[in-house]
């Protein structure tokens, strides 16, 4: 036979497209998905069908309107729509800048999935639970090393949450010293995570927003004016959205602490600075890692995960209740934090996650992790390295700036030149089976992408999204028509968004569905 | 000098020599050393950090945390009793085989394309919960029934622009502290009593306490402790007299049977998904819904993503988006938005998706039955108990319920340090967060019981205590 040339230079792709129905609409009367067990005949014989002990108003009139269907056909319809989510897996996971989608090993899922971690009750005697207790401490131990913190608290169920836990500790960290009215603000900036801006304003605080200077740091000196007596702490990103480090973060820190305020540390990405650099040598007093992001976890279309949260020394007492010690013998649950802000989340928050990432951990060690920051570092500097010979795409502020593991490009002057925005280009890198997301609002960069390799894709992979996304820019200058209509080896086609914001309109269930949509 | 890289790593390509000194060629750099110049001198690490040396291989890896976790003894090695909000049900095989599936597993942030699927299982899932609620709109899920509650009451106070919430006095005490940090400040929470012989909410003490500064009141069904509180509709009237708003926590596995809280004058509902499908996990698999009725006022207050059907340009296919994206902190707003978004539990939002597809009406209402009947045979027993109250609340209950040792002479810990020597998991231990009720235990029984358990059960006290 003759030699199959592979020649082309992108990716020939489709993927899956099922048009499923939506679940209702496969419900035959009669059918059931599973069986349940039944009351054995001498309970029956016992205590009756028990319902009718429950008062009438408190008993269910008639079932409720779920689907009936057969086994096969629910796993069908869910598998399907497996195949049409693009997981990190599946794809070259570049496209989503600050979230770090990096590699999340299996044997970590096979470790978690056994009944030994499944199986466990939260309020099981704690001779019971040692192992798992056990996982969480040394966890523990090995974020303080590689933070420069002194404890760990795996209560918060995400990164947000553990932002909120960080407010929540600085407010009562300042109403025990009498302080709480007076400082009211919290100082951010305007390319750290919007949830840095948004959690500490659930806290009842005032938020000042710092913008960047003409290199692309947060101008010192409007943070400068912007410290004083009001101000109740700094929460910050750093490398922030950009990329770019601000290399003065310890000046920043210090005037903070100088001014009485605490310093919070957003490292839910810390990818580019394991071995590297910690928050305690940069000043700050608290800081928090999302394991499902730097940590190898997997993000779970979004959680669980968890927002592992450090602290100084002297802020221990402040953690959500309760912590996992070790008393040289056995592992317990130490309640005993007099100034703590209370619960976060349920129990110890997500354990299965602090599982996952401990064996991520131990899988690289010290020098693994080094390498981990090293390469993602590596990754990120070839890459914009090589997409930016692309007349038009740059990053803002100064080019020359070494960025750490991610970047925020602007493709703005191709915009101009084609009438092909970023939101146009996201939809149009499906049909080559990858993924850019919309970056953080509100758009101060204009037309931005922002991307991380992160330590995961091979050379060759950088490759190929490098000549994809080139590939697209051809295209906005030579056909961009075929960008305006994607996706077109996508799942489905643009969807009509008109509706998702008018409340006569919009269907958030199927049940409101049928009857906005309802033919008379 | 230089820290020492893992070369050749399997999950880091590039960690390959060659390929490395090849990108830093093309790179005009020399070497790792080239990277991070941004990072002044002064804050970086000068040594390696002091950590455990990583393991060589997947098997010596797998080996080693094995060894440490098989020191747990799981609940199915023994019979377990605890609930009190995580629950042991039974997980259908195809939820484990959907939620393990690598592109929900491995998905993100992705967008109604190539996420599709995510989004239409999320669409799925709020709409079957929806239905099981009997309401309109249910979020993509939030961490856990405390921060639904929380932020269900955050919602009122918003609406009703009033600062403080009236919270049934047998809520969960973490779930309260939980809900307490949370709200603080700005909205303030007040406990109402309840009666002791029956655990219902003191409606005197409401109507005492209840004002025009009242945003919400909220209470569960069941409630923590077990029992039904079927006042909902007094409360319900007390707490819209005055233009408050009503939040009800509820136990969506008790549905299949119980009136939802829509049919007694909830106006938002809240609770934990982790009984529809998901495995305890130690507590980590919790994860919490809340649902309002289609009303502008209510769906624009929500923090959360609410994903919504659409059309596409093609007809016959169905699209899906975010509902009034803009509302949330990943919109312009920031921290202008409701409160935040983020990374919260959608895993489970779609596990729960694919439990109630497989149960369908039939399996729910089957569920909640064999619960019941459960439940009232292991009260009956134990009550045959001396000294033993099987239910210490005059009051029909789901699921759980409050086992009263105090005639025994026997402290609850040592009934349940001897249990646990038999292999059971006794009941949670409620002598410290309900002194009044002095020596009691909250024994949880679901579908996953036998009769052959509970007799054990009883036997194993009767052992004990006589």
């Amino acid at each position: 036979m003759k030699r199959i040339v592979r020649n082309s230079k992108v990716r020939d792709f489709h993927q899956a497209r099922w048009n499923e129905p939506i679940i209702f609409e496969l419900s035959r009367k009669g059918e059931r998905g599973v069986l349940v067990p039944k009351a054995e005949a001498d309970i029956v014989k016992q205590v009756g069908d028990g319902l009718s002990k429950i008062p009438s108003k408190m008993r269910r009139n008639g079932l409720p309107n779920l689907p009936e269907i057969n086994q096969k056909r629910v796993l069908m319809h869910y598998l399907r729509l497996s195949q049409e989510t693009l997981g990190g897996d599946v794809n070259i996971e570049i496209g989503q800048g600050t979230c770090t989608v990096k590699y999340n090993p299996k044997i970590n899922d096979k470790i978690a999935n056994t009944e030994k971690m499944t199986a466990l009750h939260p309020l099981q005697d704690k001779s019971t639970v040692q192992g798992i207790l056990e996982i969480i401490y040394k966890t523990d131990l090995m974020m303080r090393e590689i933070s420069g913190m002194n404890y760990f608290s795996f209560q918060p169920g995400g990164g947000s949450q553990a932002t909120m836990s960080m407010a929540s500790i600085v407010r009562m960290y300042h109403r025990l010293r009498g302080e709480e009215d007076k400082r009211d603000e919290i100082i951010t900036t305007v390319y750290s995570h919007p949830s840095d801006a948004a959690a500490p304003a659930l806290k009842g605080y005032k938020i000042i927003t710092i913008m960047t200077d003409e290199n692309g740091q947060p101008d010192y000196e409007a943070f400068k004016a912007a410290v004083s007596e009001r101000t109740a702490a700094f929460v910050v990103a750093n490398p922030e959205d950009t990329g770019i480090f601000n290399p003065r973060i310890k000046e920043f820190t210090d005037l903070i602490t100088k001014a009485g305020g605490l310093n919070c540390y957003d490292q839910a990405n810390a990818n580019g600075l394991f071995g590297i650099a910690r928050a305690k040598e940069a000043g700050f007093h608290m800081c928090y890692f999302n394991l499902h992001k730097s940590f190898g976890t997997p993000h779970g279309c979004g959680g669980p995960g968890s927002g592992a949260l450090g602290v100084i020394e002297e802020l221990r007492d402040y953690l959500p209740k309760p912590l996992v010690e070790f008393d040289g013998d056995k592992y317990f649950l130490d309640y005993d934090l007099k100034n703590s802000i209370g619960k976060v989340k349920s129990f110890q928050g997500s354990p299965q996650v602090v599982l996952k990432a401990y064996a991520w951990i131990m899988s690289l060690g010290a020098e693994g992790l080094y390498e981990v920051a090293k390469i993602a570092s590596l990754n990120n500097i070839y890459l914009i390295k090589k997409l930016l010979e692309y007349k038009g795409l740059t990053v803002p502020y100064k080019v020359d700036t070494q960025r750490i593991e991610q970047a925020r490009y602007t493709m703005e002057e191709i915009t101009k030149d084609t009438g092909i925005t970023s939101g146009d280009l996201a939809r149009r890198v499906m049909d080559f089976g990858m993924h850019i997301w919309s970056s953080h609002h509100p758009y101060y960069i204009p037309e931005p992408l922002t991307l991380e390799p992160t330590e995961t894709p091979s050379k060759d992979d950088l490759d190929e999204y490098i000549k994809t996304i080139h590939h697209i820019f051809d295209e906005a200058y030579e056909n961009p028509e075929i960008i305006h209509n994607a996706p077109h080896n996508s799942t489905i086609h643009q969807v009509d968004e008109t509706s998702l914001d008018d409340s006569e309109k919009w269907c958030p269930t199927w049940r409101v569905y049928l009857r906005k949509t309802k033919e008379d | 000098m230089t820290i020492r890289g893992f070369k050749n790593h399997p999950y880091i390509p590039n960690s390959n020599l060659e390929v490395q000194q090849e990108m830093l060629r093309e790179l005009g750099l020399e070497s790792l050393n080239d990277l991070h110049v941004e990072i002044p001198e002064e804050l970086k690490l000068k040594k390696a950090l002091n950590l455990p040396k990583a393991f060589e291989s997947e098997y010596e890896l797998k080996r080693s945390i094995n060894k440490i976790m098989n020191k747990n003894i799981s609940s199915n090695e023994y019979i377990n009793f605890l609930g009190a909000g995580c629950w042991q049900h039974y997980v259908p095989a195809v939820c484990d085989e959907i939620n393990s599936r690598a592109e929900f597993l491995t998905g993100y942030a992705g967008e109604p394309y190539n996420d599709h699927g995510r989004f239409q299982t999320l669409f799925e899932y709020e709409s079957l919960v929806a239905e099981l609620l009997d309401m309109d709109v249910v979020n993509v899920p939030t961490f856990d029934w405390a921060q639904a509650a929380a932020t269900s009451l955050r919602m009122a106070s918003r609406i009703t622009r009033r600062s403080e919430a009236l919270v049934v006095g047998t809520i969960c005490p973490d779930r309260l502290m939980i809900i307490q940090n949370y709200c603080d400040p700005g909205v303030e929470i007040k406990l109402i009593n309840f009666n002791k012989e029956t655990g219902r909410m003191d409606l005197e003490d409401l109507k005492k306490n209840i004002s025009n500064n009242t945003a919400a009141v909220y209470f569960e069904n069941p409630s923590y402790l077990g029992f039904l509180e079927d006042q909902g509709e007094e409360i319900s009237k007390i707490t819209h007299d005055r233009g408050a708003i009503l939040v009800v926590g509820v136990d969506p596995s008790s549905l299949g049977v119980l009136a939802p809280p829509s049919h007694y004058g909830a106006d938002i509902i809240c609770g934990d998904l982790q009984p529809l499908g998901m495995h305890m996990n130690y507590g980590g698999n919790q994860s919490g819904f809340i649902s309002t009725k289609d009303e502008e006022r209510f769906v624009m207050e929500f923090p959360s993503r609410l994903f919504g059907i659409a059309p596409t340009i093609k007809e016959g296919e169905y699209g899906f988006g975010d509902i009034a994206y803009e509302r949330t902190s990943f919109g312009n707003l920031r921290e202008r938005g409701k409160e935040y978004v983020g990374t919260q539990t959608a895993l489970l939002g779609i596990t729960a998706g694919v439990y109630l597809s497989l149960m369908g009406p039939k399996g729910m209402y089957e569920l909640g039955e064999n619960i019941v009947q459960k439940s009232l045979y292991a009260i009956e027993e134990l009550s045959k108990l001396k000294g033993v109250k099987g239910s210490r609340f005059n009051n029909i209950g789901f699921k759980e319920f409050v086992v009263d040792f105090n005639d025994t002479g026997k402290t609850v810990e040592e009934i349940n340090g001897k249990l646990l020597f038999k292999g059971i998991l006794g009941g949670k231990d409620l002598s410290e967060e309900f002194p009044e009720l002095g020596q009691c235990a909250l024994y949880c029984v679901t579908e996953i019981h036998l009769k052959e358990d509970i007799d054990n059960l009883v036997k194993a006290i009767r052992e004990i205590i006589e």
